[in-house]
């Protein structure tokens, strides 16, 4: 945009807009941001003591991350949620990859009905979704497993893959497949040389997001999981609830780590992705 | 196979094309019927169908269903509950049957339970028999009670989520005033999503605008930076938030700072800290799909309403304003509709008067245990968002839902 | 064709992954369908011959070696359970040979009814306030508790007399009687000092915030009326009718505005500590834990202090009932609950316990029995709070409470 003269929305941002967005921007990472430094706190507090302030170096500790790694509960709760969001994720992106596919088709009958009721667990109150699968889960022996809470967590985390994927799809040419079969590659060929590589990435960022919503379920895990399947949220839940030890703020800064990561991956996927002509955002 | 040719892939691709194409779908939907759909409906199920009474006192409510209301029970219906509670008695259903009635009218839990201990020995005339136990039993209200739990299909559970009560004759009126509460958690729970709306729209909209601004690389950047609150943890954040605003956290000890210790304000545990915390959470969900909105509207468009005359600000609100609306209304629609289902942020920083009605459902399924009634709720609620969602897919699309 | 090739092969690969899972689940849990658990619950109680339900096997005198047996112990966590641990579990383990494990969870009936529901039941014994265990009886999720089984008291007195009132009821045995009193921070007020009940809704003369447990109307109705004047053995009676329970209403919205509410019973102590309040009410035992224990200024108001009742029940359908009787038989005799008042500030439900309680393990000149809820000087005011009024106006008052709050 190298117009020669302002625009009236370039007028507009520089008197307001500019400041504005740079508060509103605080306001989405203030909270992200504090409660890093405040992780490192010596005492006991959710506030920055003097010694912080003063950049005292007796003021920070590691010791809440030593609590992380004295305390057992937490580990367990690591692999819990692991073992849990990774099944989740896999059943997920197997049965979401395979929806879409058939939804991308545009001969596909009741196309939007079935398109709104594979997206819908994402819009249902999740208190109404996890009442119900209390229910049937503790009716058919679920409750309480964590094969339970897998299945859980594959239906909250297929809209995620349908959704990503239904976008990949969208922009995908069909013309591509038809032109590499015509150039006498075999269709199993085609499929892992093209197919594949084009849909892969978009594929990947579904299944990240499924791993996120997993990774930080909790509702559910209230409703049907029992005391072995204590989760990190879980853990997070009832230490926020009881007392807020800023342990909890050592582990929420190392899920913040966790988190850019996720985040990171999938804008590198999202990236691969443009050059093919993908719709945006 | 592979020598298929691509016109006669053409030709296949009608019908059979139709069918593959279902039966990609199949599996999830499957899958999501059993594990989703079944199971919400069997759980809303609850609010209408009560066997609990007709089950296990099944003479009794059979003659207490033909029975008006109005007057005395019929004397078959008496010996009839004589009998009942005596066999269930035995088999040990008391408890439940007691714990059922109590639902509907305080005191019939104890009342149940003493009298059947005595029902074995009951002889007629029963209604002396039962007077004997415990002279509520010559309360027509209490038999009317009875009488309506022993239907199968109940609307109990919808007229207490309604706020009123019955009486023995059926008639409806509203509970006392201070008992009154589902309705104005309802309301409550529209309105906070609708101010959560306005506030993502009022902080959203403009920094949307000044993302799709910048050159592209300022924009990447500036997009990662507010999808990272979108990619953390909802419990994360939202203990950020305790610490911030709770009255020894940062926020309350730097106005303290500054205005002494008067200056702290309750920021936290109530309305305001919910309203802090789901704007906090939900605002991404603004930014994203207004922003791509605006990234497709081309910037000549204004310019050229400039040059013919129009003020810079006529220009945007009259031009510009209108072709970037249908991303902001997506994003509204999407945060009024998740913001009507909230639980965790809620009940983490609601305190007393900042909880929704997914609090009242979640204490009525978890600790009253009076699962009809967190049913009826639920089928309220799901109602409403239902609704909303069935908008959302018409107006805007479903295709248009993007993450990011 | 491959692509399509590939894909059905991968439509099929998820199908019997599907069905897999469905067998799974169809082989874990019952053959009834969906709609069925209602049914299943009822299904739980047989009827014996003679009609009544058939009392659990007594477990044998001795108590016979349960070595490689392992129970599943749940309570409700920090030092609570460490008490029970060192008292119950430990003492058991190195007797009978039997493992424990021990679990924490936060009150309450659900998880107890979605694994007898389930026929998925993990736990064996809870430990559980007496109100919840009463329901959870009613509705068949306990199983019976013998009283004969229980030890005598060493003098030979019968268990059924040794125990406090409701000491024993039909599915649960009581380890201790806790305490819901005030406390304040004693830095806070200077001058006057609160000593009453009263006192904590005075918010003139003993400014300050106030922490109110928010879960149930229970606790905060009768507290009231303790408050306003009616004596503890008119407190029920008052509150059966409208007038009474509007009055207690009217009592607590003096204080409405300047309450801050806790949920779990770790909160208190930390709202005191924090600041954000000069008095609360709280469970006596923890408050005992940070003025003793870590030696915060806190005191602690018996005036017009509510007992309730803590019990050990048995979970419905557990695999390991004998194991799980002895152990209640064990933990609740005389000598294990003297010794548990040794980690905790809560008394024994024996009254052959209470002389043998010592001090504390922790700070040996700390003497327990002046910190027992029912020791004489601290229980001359004090209210027995009544399960079984509860359990008939719970839901009732529940309605109005919520309404309450949520204005």
């Amino acid at each position: 945009m190298t117009a020669l003269k302002p625009t009236p929305q370039e007028k507009f941002e520089k008197v307001f807009s500019r400041g504005y967005a740079y508060l509103v921007l605080a306001f989405l990472l203030a909270p992200l941001l504090i409660i890093v430094p405040l992780s490192f706190n010596a005492e006991p507090y959710f506030t920055f003591t003097p010694k912080m302030l003063s950049l005292n170096p007796d003021g920070y500790s590691l010791r809440w991350y030593q609590d992380i790694i004295n305390n057992p509960q937490w580990g367990e709760a690591i692999v819990n949620s692991l073992i849990i969001a990774i099944a989740s994720t896999a059943l997920a992106t197997i049965l979401g990859t395979l929806a879409a596919v058939g939804l991308a088709r545009s001969n596909l009958p009741f196309r939007d009905l079935i398109m709104a009721l594979l997206i819908s667990p994402l819009v249902v109150p999740i208190v109404i979704a996890a009442a119900g699968m209390y229910f049937f889960y503790s009716s058919v022996g679920l409750a309480q497993t964590h094969l339970g809470l897998i299945l859980a967590h594959t239906t909250l985390g297929v809209p995620f893959v349908v959704i990503t994927m239904t976008a990949t799809l969208s922009g995908f040419d069909r013309n591509l497949i038809k032109a590499a079969l015509s150039l006498g590659a075999d269709p199993m060929t085609a499929f892992f040389r093209v197919t594949l590589p084009l849909v892969a990435p978009g594929m990947i960022s579904g299944a990240l997001f499924a791993f996120a919503a997993s990774f930080d379920e909790v509702v559910t895990v209230l409703f049907i999981g029992g005391p072995e399947q204590r989760t990190i949220p879980k853990q997070m839940w009832s230490g926020i609830r009881e007392q807020i030890s800023p342990t909890i703020l050592a582990v929420a800064t190392l899920l913040i780590i966790f988190s850019s990561l996720l985040l990171l991956a999938v804008e590198l996927l999202r990236r691969r992705n443009l050059p093919l002509g993908q719709a945006q955002r | 196979m592979a020598a298929e040719t691509l016109s006669e892939q053409y030709k296949r691709s009608g019908k059979s094309g139709r069918r593959a194409a279902f039966l990609l779908v199949l599996p999830l939907l499957a899958f999501l019927t059993i594990t989703f759909f079944l199971p919400i409906f069997n759980m809303l199920n609850r609010s209408i169908d009560d066997p609990t009474i007709d089950r296990l006192l099944p003479r009794a409510a059979e003659s207490l269903r033909a029975w008006n209301g109005k007057g005395r029970p019929p004397f078959g219906a008496i010996a009839a509950l004589a009998d009942d509670l005596a066999r269930a008695q035995s088999l040990g259903t008391v408890g439940q049957i007691a714990t059922r009635l109590n639902f509907e009218r305080a005191g019939m839990r104890s009342l149940i339970m003493k009298t059947a201990r005595e029902a074995k020995t009951f002889a007629p005339p029963y209604a002396q028999a039962f007077n004997a136990v415990d002279l509520q039993w010559s309360d027509p209200e209490v038999w009317g009670v009875i009488r309506h739990a022993s239907a199968t299909r109940t609307s109990s559970y919808y007229i207490a989520a309604m706020d009123q009560t019955r009486k023995a004759d059926g008639t409806m009126v509203p509970r006392a005033e201070e008992e009154q509460v589902y309705i104005l958690m309802l309301q409550r729970t529209l309105w906070v999503a609708l101010l959560v709306t306005v506030l993502c729209f009022v902080l959203g909209y403009p920094l949307a605008y000044f993302i799709s601004q910048q050159s592209d690389r300022t924009r990447n950047l500036l997009l990662i930076l507010v999808l990272l609150p979108f990619w953390t943890s909802l419990l994360v954040r939202t203990t950020s938030w305790i610490a911030l605003l709770q009255t020894n956290g940062i926020v309350n000890d730097a106005l303290a700072f500054v205005g002494g210790d008067g200056a702290r304000l309750e920021l936290i545990h109530n309305m305001t800290g919910t309203l802090i915390a789901m704007t906090h959470i939900l605002l991404p969900f603004m930014i994203l799909p207004t922003y791509s909105v605006m990234l497709s509207v081309p910037p000549a468009l204004t310019r050229a309403a400039v040059s013919l005359g129009a003020t810079p600000w006529t220009a945007f609100w009259r031009v510009y304003f209108p072709m970037t609306l249908p991303g902001a209304a997506a994003g509204g629609l999407l945060v009024f509709i998740l913001a009507l289902g909230y639980y965790i942020t809620p009940a983490l920083v609601g305190g007393r008067t900042g909880q929704l009605i997914s609090n009242m459902i979640q204490f009525h399924m978890q600790t009253s245990l009076n699962w009809g009634l967190a049913a009826a709720l639920g089928g309220i609620l799901l109602a409403c968002v239902t609704v909303l969602y069935i908008i959302y897919a018409r107006a805007i699309g479903l295709n248009r839902l993007r993450l990011g | 064709m491959g692509r399509t090739t590939g894909i059905i092969i991968a439509a099929a690969a998820a199908i019997v992954i599907l069905a897999g899972v469905l067998l799974f689940m169809l082989g874990r849990g019952s053959e009834t369908a969906v709609n069925d658990l209602d049914k299943e619950m009822s299904d739980l109680q047989l009827p014996s011959a003679d009609g009544s339900t058939p009392p659990a096997p007594t477990p044998a005198a001795g108590g016979a070696s349960l070595a490689g047996k392992s129970l599943v112990v749940v309570s409700w966590g920090g030092a609570y359970t460490k008490s029970q641990i060192e008292a119950y579990h430990k003492p058991f383990t190195a007797k009978t040979g039997a493992k424990i494990t021990s679990e924490d969870y936060s009150g309450g009936v659900a998880e107890i009814k979605a694994m007898v529901l389930a026929k998925n039941v993990t736990w064996d014994v809870v430990d559980m306030e007496l109100a919840d265990a009463q329901r959870a009886c009613d509705e068949g999720l306990l199983e019976k508790i013998d009283a004969g089984m229980l030890p005598a008291a060493p003098d030979g007195t019968p268990a059924v007399q040794d125990f406090i009132p409701n000491g024993i009821t039909p599915c649960a045995v009581t380890t201790i009687v806790f305490s819901h009193i005030v406390a304040y921070d004693d830095t806070k007020f200077e001058l006057k000092k609160p000593t009453k009940l009263a006192d904590f809704f005075n918010v003139k003369d003993f400014p300050g915030k106030r922490g109110l447990r928010k879960t149930s109307p229970k606790i905060n109705l009768e507290m009231a009326l303790r408050a306003d004047g009616v004596p503890a053995e008119k407190v029920y009676e008052t509150l059966s009718t409208k007038e009474g329970v509007d009055r207690a209403f009217r009592k607590l919205d003096t204080i409405k505005n300047d309450v801050i509410w806790w949920t779990p019973g770790s909160q208190p102590p930390q709202l005191l500590a924090d600041g954000q309040v000069t008095m609360t009410t709280a469970y006596n035992g923890r408050i005992f834990d940070a003025q003793i224990g870590e030696g915060k200024p806190f005191k602690i108001i018996w005036d017009g202090q509510l007992q309730e009742l803590d019990v050990l029940s048995v979970v419905k359908g557990t695999k390991n009932l004998e194991a799980a009787l002895q152990f209640i038989a064990f933990a609740t005799d005389t000598q294990r609950l003297a010794d548990q008042a040794q980690y905790i500030a809560y008394g024994p439900a024996r009254r052959s316990s209470l002389p043998l309680v010592g001090t504390y393990s922790a700070k040996p000149e700390v003497d327990m029995k002046a910190h027992m809820p029912n020791a004489a000087e601290n229980s001359a005011n004090a209210l027995q709070i009544d399960f079984l009024w509860w359990a008939d106006h719970q839901e009732e008052l529940n309605q109005r409470w919520n309404a309450w709050l949520a204005k």
